[in-house]
């Protein structure tokens, strides 16, 4: 089988005044790989990510995602893609249902394929005693599902997950990855941050952002043997380090939450 | 267009299902229309007097019959001491008391003039204004009755009339103003809640990675508003003409023409403070204090523009309300059409312009 890549990265920055929060970080996903963007708060990862989502402009470098360009294409990337970021973002007030057919509707699913879609998803999510309940009343964990599989609902060629699993328990988390190893199955790139080291390991690659460089990427299994340790919470400590009180030029702002 | 009516569709889901803004879209306007209407009035009526006539003679029996026949003033206590005047004052109830001198007929007769002291509570001095004039014009008028056949060589006879309101009725200038604040407060502060509110959960993210294009997303958080601003437009115009009997001189189309542009002017208003504030309760702060209270107290809803000093007269120019008042009270009051509110109008629809101008600068700032 050919490997393509889907993701192209090349001398990508981005700065905000004298700040660079990405400064020329340079990678290649391919296709079906889950690629893990690991980094410590505030190292660059979201605003890497922003830029490869279309909404937020590069300052420099080149990036193509699904084959079109960041500058110039952002809009038939959006297509191409899926998203869920590190706030759980369906609506509370909607129900399950409601809210699936909200976002298949935005992506420009006919209403026949919505509907296909939606009872699939929620009969494999086994949701059908509540998909006429409001979102809000849901546990988080099962919100987050919903929302992954919500953001592949228009089975976009690769998934962008930021911190998917914030604040759930390890069971959910667990559950979490089965779900995607399976649309990894199906040929879905996935792309996800994260910054709990055990998921690291269920990455097929992993990038380790420190300050807003690349300073490792390879099989978790590769990196362990580079850095001579057992684990990937070990890799990462050694080069992570923990960041000082001072900041570099950056006056401690923190660049994550632009 | 499909995509579209799915966005208009979860907007109103959010709308129905949150009481709060369910009342403040349709309970408040009602409320405020009402209350406007029924309470808050500058209007003198039933004011309670007291009388101390130290003369009880025919002449200041029939000026008191007068007067307590009016349906200004109900007369609640005679007084027979100067000093209980004060104590009358006091307990409140009293906002006025006519004192008649000592042999009030017999100086009028002998000296052609006889005196009557008007004391009024001036701790609300309006009120206290109309009540002088009110009683002034009373007595003026027995005057004029008593002198009905002596002819006097020099006379000015003023003749006023009041147009436009000849009632006077206080509720014919609430409505204007109400109107346009409730129009205010449910497009600019209601959308500016509504699209910081996504921003706040983050759905605003989704919405802005999925190939809905940002304006698209904007104008479909703003459409259900402007609907629901004409409707609540169209029942504060029906509850004011069949409840306060408010007249509509003018085109009913050329009032809901105009209703519908200051509904733009507001949403535009409303998404510009949506891309400044970042929270649904700054967006709330910035709408009532950046926008309501420069409408109740400068755009001459309640206090006369005319009567402000000058730099206050300058700056209520840049209130859109301020011209939304004069457009709907030429309408509704004067039945004025197009050639006198072309001006305001223009101006409106340059302030609306200008505010997207800006809005769409600021959210393009947010995105680079």
């Amino acid at each position: 089988m050919k490997e393509e890549n889907v993701i192209e990265v090349n001398q990508l920055t981005k700065t905000f005044g004298d700040f660079t929060a990405v400064n020329t970080i340079s990678f290649e996903v391919k296709k079906g790989e889950i690629f893990g963007f690991l980094g410590a708060n505030g190292a660059g990862k979201t605003t890497a990510m922003k830029m490869l989502i279309g909404i937020s402009k590069p300052s420099s470098g080149q990036a193509t995602v699904a084959g079109f360009d960041v500058y110039s294409q952002p809009e038939n990337i959006k297509k191409n893609i899926g998203y869920m970021s590190q706030k759980f973002a369906l609506y509370d007030d909607l129900t399950v249902k409601e809210n699936i057919t909200f976002f298949g509707g935005i992506y420009g699913l006919s209403k026949k394929k919505i509907k296909e879609k939606r009872e699939e998803l929620i009969s494999e999510l086994g949701l059908e005693n509540i998909s006429n309940k409001l979102v809000g009343s849901l546990p988080l964990g099962w919100k987050q599902k919903l929302s992954f599989s919500v953001s592949l609902l228009h089975e976009p060629k690769i998934v962008f997950l930021d911190e998917p699993t914030g604040g759930v328990d390890p069971i959910t988390r667990r559950q979490f990855w089965e779900m995607i190893y399976k649309a990894a199955d199906q040929g879905t790139t996935i792309f996800v941050t994260t910054h709990y080291m055990d998921e690291a390991e269920y990455c097929d690659r992993v990038s380790i952002m420190v300050e807003g460089k690349i300073e490792a990427l390879d099989t978790p299994k590769k990196l362990k043997e580079q850095f001579k340790v057992d684990s990937m919470n070990d890799v990462f400590l050694k080069l992570a380090r923990i960041p000082s009180p001072t900041l570099p030029k950056g006056k401690g702002k923190n660049t994550d939450c632009n | 267009m499909k995509r579209f009516i799915g966005f208009i569709k979860k907007e109103f889901y959010h709308i129905f299902r949150d009481r709060r803004s369910l009342f403040i879209l349709f309970g408040m306007p009602i409320a405020q229309i009402l209350l406007f209407g029924f309470a808050i009035t500058n209007e003198i009526n039933n004011v309670d007097i007291a009388i101390l006539d130290h003369s009880k003679d025919t002449t200041t029996e029939e000026i008191i019959n007068k007067i307590s026949a009016s349906k200004y003033f109900t007369i609640k206590q005679m007084i027979v001491r100067e000093t209980d005047i004060e104590t009358a004052f006091k307990k409140g109830k009293i906002k006025a008391v006519l004192n008649f001198e000592k042999d009030f007929s017999k100086n009028l007769i002998k000296e052609q003039k006889a005196t009557i002291q008007i004391i009024t509570d001036a701790t609300d001095p309006n009120t206290a204004n109309s009540i002088t004039n009110y009683i002034n014009s009373i007595l003026q008028n027995y005057q004029q009755s008593k002198n009905k056949d002596i002819v006097i060589e020099y006379q000015i006879i003023p003749q006023t009339r009041m147009v436009y309101n000849p009632e006077l009725k206080s509720v014919f200038m609430f409505v204007p103003g109400v109107m346009t604040i409730i129009l205010m407060l449910v497009s600019a502060m209601m959308t500016s809640i509504s699209i910081t509110r996504e921003k706040e959960l983050g759905t605003m993210e989704i919405l802005l990675v999925s190939p809905l294009k940002p304006f698209q997303v904007i104008i479909g958080k703003v459409v259900p508003y402007i609907f629901l601003s004409v409707i609540n437009a169209a029942v504060i115009v029906v509850l004011s003409i069949f409840i306060f009997k408010m007249p509509v001189q003018g085109s009913l189309f050329l009032l809901g023409t105009e209703s519908v542009l200051f509904i733009i002017t507001s949403l535009a208003l409303g998404i510009l403070i949506s891309t400044i504030a970042e929270t649904q309760q700054s967006a709330m702060m910035i709408s009532l204090m950046g926008l309501m209270l420069p409408v109740i107290l400068l755009s001459g809803f309640i206090f006369p523009i005319s009567s402000m000093p000058a730099p206050l007269q300058v700056i209520s120019n840049i209130i859109p309300a301020k011209w939304f008042i004069i457009i709907i009270k030429g309408i509704m009051l004067k039945g004025v059409g197009m050639a006198y509110v072309w001006k305001e109008t223009l101006i409106l629809i340059g302030m609306t312009l200008f505010f997207i101008g800006l809005s769409v600068k600021k959210y393009k700032i947010r995105l680079e």
